[in-house]
């Protein structure tokens, strides 16, 4: 079968097998050469690629729900949007959730994924409380921060490189109801978003949409959305799954003037004072899963997001320069937003530290990987790195500037015989 | 309400039992052989949906044991749902007859055993709801699954012989007719993706089917114009076909 990430690129044949239980993936993990876990496939890139990959689907079982505590425990192939599903109209939440729902537990832990709460929560190793994981020899684990702590530190964020998470505990939070209360602020310049980050940040949640092609004065405008959890509102479930892209558009249907076009209407139709409104959790947390497969909208030839990190003060001028090199190259991102992140974790390679982090998409041309590299240097220059969630072509050097424990990483890898083992095409680009 | 899932293990079964115990909140009992695998179901259901969930061990080619097996559930149900099959190796089938008969026992004969006995507890209590999920192959024969079909095509015409004897006793008979499915049954085949359904949406057709009180559902309802045309070609054409 045909598989790729979210970004749609690369496309690759791959052999795909899928298990319900742990005799069976034991099993397979003892015929397979070399085997990647894979859960929703909404890692943009190579993450979860490879010539043999074992999907867990149908591992999505929900073991345990103690309604005191709120931890749930779980198998790994169930998803951010069936625990809403179950647990929102009971007043519980995830405590920390990415931008998208339909992804996997697992998926959620091999990346160590953020959310708009990362200044206050931190990733999601956070909410783990602990993880079975089996190894290729067909081991099982239990890691948490007090027993096997080296795998525990490896695996989150190790993008399924340390072997299968079966089962994962995680902590659940209270919520009063399903509204968030947001307050939307309109910033005109990038100084203007500096200080609206220090001046929300006891806000729960926060994210910027930024217009990366405004250059000059108005370089780095932004809108700043801010939000805490309402005390009182219903309980409503999630919505359910809207429509869907049905095919791949031309490519042409998103270029620099489409983008301009669109950064333009829509900074203005945002109010010029902060504003205040009730919204619901989708919309608040989950704007583009009200949309399926809108990874369609940019074409066969598909897309990456450019995802890093700055740390504070060299950030500032990091990012200046670009969103200088962007808007100069007219690259136009539909998708662009910032965000103030909190102090990064002890894991070795979550992508999370203190600064600031820009997303970024871009449709895959010809021009693009040449301003990707040039970019990477600006990122290495100033303390940075990306997120490997995202990544579909970052070189080995570039990565290893960026994660300094990559060694370490390696070196478990071998401790636990996995380094034949577990690989993806990442895993193989990178060198870990 | 009680929903026995027979062959609880299906993907598919699985679903169907998930949108009773989501939407009706009904009790559900799990029957099937792999007992390791109905055990995390039982939590699963339990968990997400705080009905009452048991598993109970059920082998559909033991037809001696499905009395025992019957007598042992207390509640009794009122919805069955028949959803076991194997769809076994054409080839393997051809050219050995334990292989061919394992298809057929399982596919038709076990599913009459169990039945059988149900429908006289149904009759007797003048109610309750049987779905027996059979298949689009079952509708005509082709060279690359034919035992299999074959099997499927009996199972067909017994639920419509089913369903007129018990109308009278106000006992809703219900077949399901699959298309593709994507499934634990149908891993690693290269279907169709515009024709081939998740397992959720599957149970979606079925239980709003059980709900209208239909006799006959395909899932997607697309199959049911498929088939049509696919039955409306003359033998002599289809023989040369290579489906
Ligand atoms: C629209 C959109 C918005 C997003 N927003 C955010 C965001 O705000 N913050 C953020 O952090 N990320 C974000 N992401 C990225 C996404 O959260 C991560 O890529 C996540 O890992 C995807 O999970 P998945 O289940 O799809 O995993 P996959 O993409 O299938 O796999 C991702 C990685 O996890 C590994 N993996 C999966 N399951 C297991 C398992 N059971 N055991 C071991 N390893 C496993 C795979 O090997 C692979 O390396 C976003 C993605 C999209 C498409
Ligand atoms: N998937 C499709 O595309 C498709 C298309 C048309 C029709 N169908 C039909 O739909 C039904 C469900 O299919 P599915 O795809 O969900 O199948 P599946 O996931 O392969 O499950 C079939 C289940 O039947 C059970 N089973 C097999 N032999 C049994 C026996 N002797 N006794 C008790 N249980 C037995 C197995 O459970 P244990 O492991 O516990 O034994 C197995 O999990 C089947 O009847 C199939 O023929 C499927």
């Amino acid at each position: 079968m045909k598989l790729s990430g979210w970004g749609n690129y690369p496309r690759i044949e791959c052999r795909g097998q899928s298990f319900e239980t742990v005799s069976e993936l034991r099993k397979m993990f003892a015929e397979a050469l070399e085997t990647i876990p894979r859960g929703m496939g909404k890692s943009y890139g190579d993450s979860a690629l490879a010539d043999h990959v074992i999907f867990t689907r149908r591992f999505n079982k929900m073991l345990d729900f103690d309604r005191e505590t709120g931890i749930l425990t779980c198998e790994s192939g169930a998803t951010l949007s069936a625990v809403l599903d179950i647990f929102l109209p009971e007043g519980w939440f995830l405590s920390i959730t990415p931008g998208v729902k339909s992804i996997s537990v697992g998926g959620a832990v091999a990346a160590d994924v953020h959310g708009k709460n990362h200044h206050r929560a931190g990733c999601f190793s956070e909410c783990v409380i602990f993880l079975d994981l089996m190894l290729p020899d067909g081991r099982i684990m239990r890691c948490s921060r007090s027993e096997n702590q080296d795998l525990f530190r490896a695996t989150c964020g190790g993008m399924g490189l340390t072997g299968m998470i079966l089962n994962a505990a995680i902590k659940l939070q209270p919520v009063a109801s399903s509204s968030i209360d947001e307050t939307i602020v309109r910033c005109s310049n990038l100084d203007a978003i500096f200080d609206a980050f220090d001046q929300y940040d006891k806000t729960a949640y926060s994210v910027a949409w930024i217009d990366c092609l405004a250059g000059g004065s108005r370089m780095g405008r932004s809108i700043l959305m801010a939000g805490d959890h309402s005390n009182s509102g219903p309980l409503d479930p999630p919505r359910a799954p809207g429509l869907s892209v049905p095919f791949d558009l031309p490519g042409l249907c998103l270029n620099t003037w489409s983008v301009k076009l669109f950064n333009e209407l829509y900074y203005r139709k945002s109010p010029s004072r902060p504003e205040h409104r009730v919204v619901s959790i989708d919309s608040f947390f989950y704007p583009l899963d009200g949309i399926g497969r809108w990874n369609r909208l940019y074409g066969k030839n598909g897309f990456t997001q450019y995802q890093l990190i700055l740390p504070p003060e060299a950030g500032k001028k990091g990012l200046r320069r670009i969103l200088h090199r962007i808007a100069e190259s007219g690259a136009g991102s539909f998708l662009a937003v910032l965000k103030l992140m909190g102090p990064q974790n002890n894991n070795l390679l979550s992508f999370p530290m203190a600064g600031y982090t820009l997303a970024l998409d871009f449709k895959i041309e010809k021009k693009l990987f040449p301003l990707l590299d040039e970019l990477d240097n600006i990122v290495i220059d100033h303390g940075g790195r990306l997120y490997p969630a995202k990544d579909v072509r970052m070189t080995r050097s570039v990565f290893q500037k960026g994660y300094p424990k990559w060694k370490r990483f390696v070196q478990l890898r071998e401790k636990y015989g996995l380094s034949n083992k577990i690989n993806s095409l990442q895993s193989k680009r990178l060198g870990i | 309400m009680n929903v026995l899932v027979l062959g609880a293990n299906s993907d598919i079964a699985y679903a169907v039992a998930e949108k009773f115990a989501n939407l009706q909140h009904a009790d559900i009992t799990l029957a099937s052989r792999n007992m390791e695998l109905l055990e995390k179901k039982e939590a699963d259901i339990r968990t997400k949906y705080g009905v009452q969930v048991r598993s109970v061990y059920f082998d559909a080619l033991d037809a001696e044991s499905h009395a025992d097996f019957y007598k042992g559930l207390d509640p009794k149900p009122d919805v069955v749902l028949l959803s076991f099959g194997v769809l076994g190796d054409q080839e393997k089938a051809q050219a050995d007859f334990n292989a061919a008969r394992r298809i057929i026992e399982t596919n038709y004969t076990g599913a009459v055993s169990i039945l059988e006995i149900v429908a006289a507890d149904f009759e007797t209590k003048r109610s309750g709801t049987i779905i027996g999920v059979g298949s689009v192959a079952g509708e005509r024969g082709r060279r690359s699954n034919y035992i299999y079909g074959s099997a499927k095509g009996a199972f067909l015409i017994y639920l419509s012989g089913l369903r007129n004897r018990l109308f009278k006793n106000g006992v809703h008979v219900l077949t399901v007719l699959p298309g593709f499915v994507n499934t634990a049954m149908t891993e690693g085949m290269d279907l169709p993706g515009a024709l081939t359904l998740q397992p959720e949406d599957a149970a979606g057709d079925i239980h709003s089917a059980f709900l209208k009180k239909k006799n006959v559902v395909y899932t997607g309802w697309f199959w049911k114009y498929i088939m049509m045309i696919i039955k409306a070609i003359p033998e002599f054409l289809f023989k040369r076909l290579s489906l």
